[in-house]
């Protein structure tokens, strides 16, 4: 059975394969030593399409919409289950951000701990 | 006599040596401006012998913790007991901090709620106080001392907080420090109200006291407190709270030292040292649970509160066994001649924050809390400015700085909470408004006195969702743990503003996700009955979003300042009563004051006078959102519908939740045909990284964005444009034309 850590939301990380995983359909993601977003797929777009302008844009430049020529979104989803993973709001071309760097062998010192732990209050019930 | 019978002592003769070229140097110092010994240091100091006897003395567990409650009792008793008759519209909502300090200066039991960034931030003033004054002979340091600051440069935020600081002896014996701390607001800067976003030098902004004395014998000195009341606008409220703050700083003297005459010195000071080394160890603990790793995030200040620029925070967390590293190298540089820079303590006093009410609520509020932390900063970054920038608005950099560091321990806490949750944090949560939308004021009063201060609405941010449930609406500030909105009815009794809309929730402003973030309330303010009133606003987020959603969450919208200028809406509703002004989207789609100015601007704006009935509005933002937007129950989706939270384009659009127009009723299967659909619309409009970072990174900056901090590597910094570039460790101030 493969030792699953749950690490987001939507990504899980295999500590016997070191690979991202997706939480909701299992898709593998790639290395997880690398940025999980090398496993997803991403949709650059424009912010009005979310944050909508509520006072009316031909009158006014400020409008509650984000700025497109400063800010765009980076919407990163799950090639298997489209499931949004991740959003990004960055000024174009800005590059990537590697937003979760794991110590694998803490996660993996952590569970044999544990494990220890309960092998100990199982001799001792 | 032969001269080889001489006997010199040299030790004795060197030590007389270095004991005069020491006085000579004291006593010629030109200025004893801020320390950086005592103001980059935020670890508490060593244990003093005194604390070492204390610690060493046979006192029982169960005596100590009736100390420990009694002394943190007697220290929110001097919080209320300053919301109560303290006179700034801050204070009686809670911007304000009551606390204990060891004898050495670090704060160990602060007031369980107010503003908890002076946790880290209140300590060196005392400290300054201790190493410069306490031997000076034209100053000392004697029972019944009064001391008085204000300056961030030595410590505390921002000089709108003056404290009052009292050294307490016991027998003799310097035995501990006690001290209250109020955002009095006004303080004689270039613009009413104490955060002049026009000032251009330090010296711009307004009252710049370094640790003084105020008073001796328990008495306040008048020709000090005339001096200061002759250096502001409001000189009642001056002295109001001078006294103010005495009388609650002596209370907490007075039941410091009843606990040590029924339990005795050493219990007392074991239980004050004590506090602060326990708080220590249990944040070591609850770190060391949190996964070792890196979680990173950069965010983009937007505004100088006087152009738009893209300032950038690139921040790193790193939790590396019970120590946290926070690495915000690669930032914007400092500006010149802007008020948005801070000071490195200032910053730290605004992440400890995190830890205090975001994180671990349950902590003990003091300096030890922060103490397993190191921050890496660029120095002469705008998060580790100089001494000769402005710094009375470092809210505008420090705030977002808050919510990266907010956001990234969040990634930490999720896996925690899966594994056991033995970092016992709260809930895991997208990012809180981090910013204060909202009114200063300044001028004569329908009473006929000269005020400038700031209105109580800035406290209205809106929640973050959290992992299970919606973000909450216009709760609390991040800076200061359960403060108030205060009453209108007060403000009005006592200002000539009225406040036309308060309150009120606005549709569509917050973050959506899976749970959706709070809502902010929107303000449209006016004012009648004075001869001379203005406005003034200090926030950003007005091109760029500020509050960050999690987990594929989405962050919350801009907001921008509304004006309608050239009406006097009240004459104008007086005549038309179908006149509304409770919906500043509607107010600005609607257009219906015939004749008026009607516009928008970016969310900082220099102190401005209005005439009377001119409407100013505004809103607070909402809370970022948590987890994708289509696995949002559409029955939430429908009762936020109802309840005017969300338009019917957002839950079309934006969650794919079809609802019949005439009923309001739930269509759940043509939503999840709409869902359905959209899961594949992601899948064919979205591209493999490697494709889509090909086409999308660039090395440098797009043309014509002002753009400050580093784009690529982090040793370059761009000041201004893409050609613009300094190295990160020779950082210049940049000045603004």
């Amino acid at each position: 059975m493969a030792t699953i850590e749950r690490i987001t939301e939507t990504l899980d990380v295999d500590l016997d394969t070191e690979t991202w995983r997706c939480s909701r359909c299992g898709r593998e993601h790639g290395s997880a030593h690398e940025n999980y977003k090398r496993g997803l797929v991403v949709h650059r777009r424009d912010p009005a399409e979310v944050h909508r302008p509520l006072v009316d844009p031909e009158a006014y430049e400020y409008t509650f919409a984000p700025d497109a020529a400063w800010c765009q979104m980076l919407e990163w989803y799950c090639p298997g289950c489209a499931v949004m993973v991740e959003v990004e709001y960055l000024p174009p071309g800005h590059p990537i951000t590697h937003d979760i760097e794991l110590d694998l062998d803490w996660l993996r010192r952590r569970r044999a701990a544990a494990a220890t732990t309960d092998q100990h209050e199982e001799a001792q019930a | 006599m032969a001269t080889d019978d001489i006997v010199i002592d040299a030790t004795e003769d060197e030590a007389a040596l270095d004991a005069e070229v020491q006085e000579f140097l004291h006593k010629t110092v030109l200025f004893r401006g801020p320390d950086p010994e005592i103001m980059r240091d935020h670890k508490p100091a060593p244990r003093s012998p005194l604390e070492e006897a204390a610690m060493a003395a046979d006192v029982d567990d169960l005596t100590k913790t009736i100390i420990r409650n009694r002394l943190q009792t007697s220290a929110n008793e001097a919080k209320d007991m300053l919301m109560h008759i303290a006179s700034a519209p801050s204070a009686k909502w809670g911007d304000l901090i009551a606390g204990i300090f060891t004898a050495r200066g670090d704060l160990a039991v602060a007031s369980s709620s107010g503003v908890l960034i002076f946790s880290v931030l209140a300590g060196p003033p005392i400290k300054y106080i201790l190493k410069h004054w306490q031997d000076e002979e034209t100053v000392g340091v004697r029972d019944g001392d009064v001391f008085m600051h204000n300056d961030a440069r030595f410590g505390n935020v921002h000089n709108t907080d003056q404290s009052c600081l009292m050294p307490v002896f016991h027998e003799g014996e310097l035995i501990a420090w006690v001290g209250t701390i109020i955002h009095e607001g006004e303080n004689g800067s270039t613009e009413p109200g104490g955060m002049p976003s026009a000032a251009e030098s330090p010296y711009d902004e307004g009252l710049k006291i370094s640790p003084v004395k105020i008073g001796e014998g328990f008495k306040l000195r008048e020709d000090l407190v005339t001096y200061f009341q002759n250096s502001v606008r409001d000189p009642k409220l001056q002295l109001e709270d001078m006294r103010s703050r005495l009388a609650g700083t002596m209370r907490l003297r007075t039941r410091l030292l009843e606990a040590v005459e029924e339990y005795g010195r050493d219990a007392v000071v074991a239980v004050v040292r004590g506090t602060l080394e326990y708080t220590g160890t249990e944040v070591r603990r609850r770190l060391a649970a949190l996964p070792d790793g890196k979680r990173r995030v950069v965010r983009f200040c937007d505004n100088t509160l006087r152009e738009p620029i893209l300032l950038k925070i690139d921040c790193t967390v790193e939790v590396k066994g019970d120590e946290l590293i926070i690495d915000l190298r690669g930032s914007g540089p400092e500006l010149m001649n802007r008020a948005i820079n801070t000071v490195l303590a200032s910053l730290k006093g605004m992440i400890a924050q995190v830890f205090l009410t975001f994180i671990w609520p349950d902590l003990p509020r003091n300096q030890a809390a922060f103490e397993p932390v190191t921050v890496l900063t660029d120095q002469g970054s705008a998060f580790d400015c100089s001494a000769e920038v402005p710094n009375a608005v470092s809210m505008m950099t420090f705030f977002p700085s808050f919510s990266a560091v907010e956001h990234c321990l969040q990634k930490f806490l999720f896996n925690d909470k899966h594994a056991g949750g033995e970092a016992k944090a709260t809930e895991v949560h997208a990012s809180w408004w981090p910013m204060i939308n909202g009114f200063l004021f300044g001028g004569y009063t329908q009473h006929g006195y000269f005020v400038g201060n700031v209105m109580t609405d800035i406290n209205g941010m809106g929640g973050g969702a959290r992992s299970d449930r919606d973000g909450e609406h216009a709760l609390a500030p991040i800076f200061c743990s359960m403060s108030d909105l205060g009453e209108n009815e007060m403000v009005e009794d006592e200002l000539p503003v009225l406040c036309l809309s308060n309150r009120r929730i606005m549709r569509d402003n917050q973050g959506f996700g899976r749970f959706r973030g709070g809502h902010g309330h929107q303000q449209v303010m006016t004012y009648k009955d004075s001869p001379l009133w203005g406005w003034m606003t200090i926030a950003i987020g007005s091109k760029f979003p500020l509050a960050l959603g999690l987990f594929g969450g989405y962050g919350s919208p801009c907001q921008p300042l509304m004006k309608v200028k050239g009406v006097n809406a009240l004459a104008a509703m007086a005549a038309d009563g179908s006149l509304r002004v409770d919906d500043p989207v509607a107010l600005m789609n609607e257009r219906p004051f015939e004749g008026a100015e009607y516009s928008t601007a970016h969310t900082g704006m220099q102190f401005e006078i209005a005439a009377e009935g001119e409407l100013y509005a505004m809103s607070q933002g909402g809370g970022g959102g948590y987890g994708d937007v289509l696995e949002r129950d559409p029955a939430a989706v429908v009762t936020d519908l109802r309840r005017d939270l969300i338009s019917a384009w957002t839950a079309r659009h934006v969650y794919h939740v079809a609802v019949d127009p005439e009923t309001g009723t739930h269509d759940a299967a043509e939503t999840e045909r709409l869902r359905a659909a959209e899961r594949e619309a992601r899948l064919a409009r979205a591209v493999p990284f490697d494709e889509f970072e090909a086409s999308w990174t660039t090395d440098l900056p797009p043309e014509g964005l002002p753009f400050y901090g580093s784009w690529g590597d982090r040793r370059t910094i761009h000041a201004g444009g893409r050609d613009i570039t300094m190295p990160a460790d020779a950082l210049m101030p940049v000045m603004m034309v």
